[in-house]
């Protein structure tokens, strides 16, 4: 009998594996590799059953080389947080709406509008690949206006997608097919999932200076300079409002100056628009940078979720649309997408788009849905003001906590380093991640004074 | 300044089409995008809804039909929609989906008395139904074994090849269909998996083939295992449609409990479109058979990488109805009865459609449209009978002569075969 021979796994770095870098600079490996493994029995358990097994030597099994991938550590606080006795403990790193009470909330709209389809007696069939046609056409106006020129010529295309992971992951497949070798520009920090999306899409990607942590506001000068750098024809990721983690967004004279840069450079927009109407409490507000863009008839990808603003988080339930310059490279830039969706799922889940298709096509539902967007942005907002006058009225050092104010949306960069966010953690049980973001959606009115004792205490006494 | 941490992406792929190229703010940078393919089998729909005629039959339909040619929701699933409706909130589940959904389907698949079950040796994510499914073992199998390749049943449902390709694992293909007896090629199968290299990949559909209809039989599969099992490859199964096949979940999964048996350790994708009809839910999941449960925890966090940056999380409200149905002993009892209902109306039609063919004088044999199973049945018809099957008789169907026995009913059975006895009879 043929004998069989065991190899050792290696971790060499897999081909299908960007090699990429953290903004500090550190190797992260994408993957890991075996060699190839030969001899009979190879996918055998050790415990095979109705038979005597013959073999003298037990076969390693073929996935015996995989190791755990590295834990999720945003949701390592989350469960950090739960294994925490404290009455006083709060979690600052959930990435989900909460009410006062520090409840998940269910929009009143989405209530309804799913009685709706309950009474309907809606059918479960297939969606074409590219989702359900009143969803594309809602979700398109939703963005850029129901009267934007770019809709009327049907130079916009649209094909829903997994919520914004999803939407963005056929985006990054789209230019990894089409514009191979371009490179995406990411802000410095962004949100975690933007970098293995292009890595796992194989789309080179290297960062854009953002954040400033001096003023805890924009590094504007450094943002366009690095704009302005990048080779020419390359994708710009921008958040359309309520960046992530950081809070902070461009003003409307940014803006234009950005765009101004992109025009000139001739780059691409890739806009991630995950808080529209969640950010401010206006819809038209919170899309005001991606209209800019589309009207001065610059091409954009744009990147949709309705998780945060519909609070349809686990529906998963977003669109990709690329405003073209034509209707008809639009219609064949669609064919693509769905040539991309079809091996990667099929077709998009129903449930969350006729809800948001509901919602979105009936006025009465539609100006309820504003009114709650308007609640949950302004319950927000009332957070950042309670906290902000709570430091500064027990911080008698003269820091400038005005940043706390400027910041928009559900997160808020603090400016607190690795070992001061342990502390808030150690010593207040304040559960945030180590980068010193918080979720003010984790925030209540009535916790603001405590964590202004936290942050006070953690800024000034560790360092 | 330069761009800090810039970095080139190794390995990228070159595309057919010319890369961007610069060009001037006039020019649209989707200019060089060539129109996808057209997808034949919503080609065959959409000329079926354009046809005028009143007697027209579409039977490349990839969706079960009622005996009135309309969609159908199980009583089922709409009791479960109506418990969860109201009661759940929208939050996001985690990367690798409801364990609920997931411990009920793994019960559904290996059994409730599942030894693989009570170790813990299965890693095991909910998946955006089959697709998802087998989307996620491909990049599974590039990431980890990337110098392996897929085996691939001729023919087979066409997104399988999409799939192991945009995830960037080699295709190679054995034998399956054999056309002159419209059944199996048992012994080009065998040969195929005894020639391929050790450790190689193999995609077997766990019943009901799609697009034939053939399945080999209970002792045609163990001999099967056991060729596999001697060369040391991984069987992969794609189960799209368990307990809608036969009407008994448990036999359709015979195939599985048999490699089971045999001591394979296999990997799986589960699908609730078809047996549960939530299609449009994307209800489905992967499970990868593992040594040990140190092992299954190893894989799934792998498993949950993949599809984090894919999808993030999987979709909610279909996971949330197949674990109701299945967590309840009562809608599980009537989940089964209807998926009877639904397979006992296929092989209805399956016999009519062969008496009614006998019973014209033809005079072919049409034993494999009732020895075949599940859904499709693979006709034999040829391309060019196809076409006046379709202009003659406004009957559509895909050019291989697939037909979904799901769009065929008591209304339309004798005028499908008068029209299939009138374009192979023999003058």
């Amino acid at each position: 009998m043929a004998s069989s021979f065991l190899s050792a796994a290696s971790h060499a770095v897999s081909p299908s594996c960007s090699l990429s870098t953290t903004h500090k600079g550190k190797p992260m490996l994408g993957g890991n590799t075996l060699r190839f493994h030969k001899g009979p029995n190879s996918f055998s358990s050790s415990r095979s059953r109705g038979r005597i097994s013959m073999a003298v030597a037990v076969n390693v099994s073929r996935f015996e080389g995989i190791p755990m991938a590295p834990p999720d550590p945003i949701l390592g606080v989350s469960e950090a947080f739960k294994a925490d006795n404290s009455d006083v403990k709060l979690n600052l790193g959930v990435g989900a709406y909460r009410t006062e009470e520090l409840q998940p909330y269910v929009l009143n709209v989405v209530k309804k509008a799913e009685n709706l389809m309950l009474e309907r007696g809606d059918n479960k069939e297939y969606l074409p690949i590219e989702g359900l046609a009143a969803f594309n056409k809602a979700t398109a106006e939703l963005l850029l206006g129901a009267d934007n020129p770019a809709i009327k010529q049907q130079r916009v295309a649209t094909v829903q997608g997994l919520s914004g992971t999803g939407s963005l992951r056929l985006g990054a497949a789209l230019i990894e097919r089409y514009f191979p070798g371009a490179k995406v520009l990411i802000s410095a920090p962004t949100w975690g999932n933007h970098k293995n999306i292009f890595n796992d899409a194989s789309v080179p990607w290297s960062e854009y200076r953002y954040y400033d942590p001096k003023t805890v506001g924009l590094d504007f000068e450094g943002m366009i300079e690095d704009i302005k750098s990048a080779p020419e024809g390359s994708f710009i990721l921008l958040h359309g409002c309520a960046h992530n983690p950081t809070g902070i967004d461009p003003t409307p004279e940014q803006w234009e100056k950005i765009a101004d840069l992109i025009e000139e450079k001739n780059h691409i927009p890739f806009f991630d628009v995950a808080y529209q109407g969640f950010a401010s409490g206006s819809l038209d507000e919170d899309a005001a940078s991606v209209r800019l863009f589309v009207a001065r008839g610059i091409e954009v990808l744009v990147a949709q979720s309705y998780s945060k603003n519909l609070g349809l988080y686990a529906e998963r339930i977003g669109a990709i649309n690329v405003i073209s310059s034509s209707p008809e490279s639009a219609a064949r830039v669609k064919s693509q997408l769905k040539r991309i969706a079809r091996p990667m799922y099929s077709n998009p889940p129903v449930h969350g788009a006729r809800i948001v298709a509901d919602v979105v096509g009936n006025p009465v539902l539609f100006n309820e849905w504003k009114a709650e967007m308007e609640m949950m942005a302004g319950r927000i907002k009332n957070v950042r003001q309670q906290l902000y006058d709570s430091i500064t009225s027990k911080d008698k050092s003269g820091k400038d906590w005005s940043f706390i104010l400027k910041q928009i949306g559900m997160f808020s960069f603090t400016g607190l380093n690795k070992n001061q966010s342990d502390n808030m953690t150690n010593k207040w049980h304040v559960y945030m991640t180590k980068d010193g973001r918080i979720s003010l959606a984790g925030l209540s009115l009535a916790k603001c004074e405590y964590l202004a004792d936290a942050i006070i205490d953690s800024y000034h006494n560790v360092s | 300044m330069a761009i800090r941490n810039s970095l080139t992406g190794q390995f990228l792929r070159r595309s057919s089409v010319a890369g961007a190229r610069l060009m001037s703010s006039s020019s649209s940078w989707f200019r060089s995008i060539e129109p996808a393919p057209k997808d034949p089998i919503l080609g065959v729909t959409e000329a079926f809804l354009a046809d005028q005629s009143p007697n027209k039959v579409n039977v490349g339909v990839g969706a079960y039909r009622d005996d009135h040619g309309k969609p159908v929701v199980l009583e089922c699933v709409r009791e479960a929609e109506r418990r969860v409706a109201g009661s759940q909130f929208m939050e996001y589940l985690p990367m690798g989906g409801s364990i609920k959904m997931i411990e009920e389907s793994l019960k559904l698949a290996f059994g409730d008395n599942s030894e693989f079950i009570k170790d813990k040796r299965i890693a095991a994510v909910q998946a955006l139904s089959g697709t998802g499914a087998c989307r996620l073992f491909a990049a599974f199998q590039q990431r980890f074994h990337p110098n392996t390749q897929i085996y691939i049943p001729v023919p087979t449902w066409a997104n399988h090849h999409n799939i192991w390709r945009d995830a960037g694992v080699p295709m190679k293909t054995f034998r399956y269909y054999h056309p002159e007896s419209r059944g199996l090629d048992f012994s080009g199968l065998m040969d195929d998996i005894k020639n391929a290299p050790d450790g190689s990949f193999f995609l077997l559909h766990a019943c009901a083939h799609n697009p034939t209809g053939v399945d080999p039989s209970e002792e045609q599969w163990r001999e099967i295992s056991s060729q596999i099992k001697a060369k040391g490859h991984f069987p992969f199964f794609d189960m799209a449609y368990q307990g809608f096949a036969s009407g008994d979940p448990e036999r359709d999964a015979k195939a599985i409990k048999i490699f089971l048996e045999d001591g394979h350790l296999i990997g799986l994708a589960q699908s609730y479109a078809k047996n549960m009809g939530l299609y449009g839910q994307r209800a489905g999941s992967l499970s990868v058979l593992c040594e040990d449960e140190k092992q299954a925890v190893a894989v799934k966090s792998q498993l949950q990488l993949i599809a984090r940056p894919m999808y993030s999380n999987p979709p909610l409200h279909g996971a949330l109805i197949v674990s109701t149905v299945l967590g309840d002993p009562d809608l599980k009892k009537l989940w089964l009865k209807e998926v009877k209902v639904m397979a006992d109306r296929i092989i209805g039609m399956r016999t009519t459609l062969r008496e009614n063919l006998e019973k014209k004088g033809s005079t072919l044999p049409w034993q494999h449209i009732t020895n075949q199973i599940g859904m499709f049945c693979y006709s034999g018809l040829t391309p060019e009978q196809v076409d006046r099957m379709t202009n003659e008789f406004h009957i559509y169907m895909t050019r291989n002569g697939r037909i979904s026995m799901a769009g065929l009913n008591t209304g339309n059975v004798g005028y499908v075969a008068d029209a299939i006895h009138e374009v192979t009879k023999s003058f």
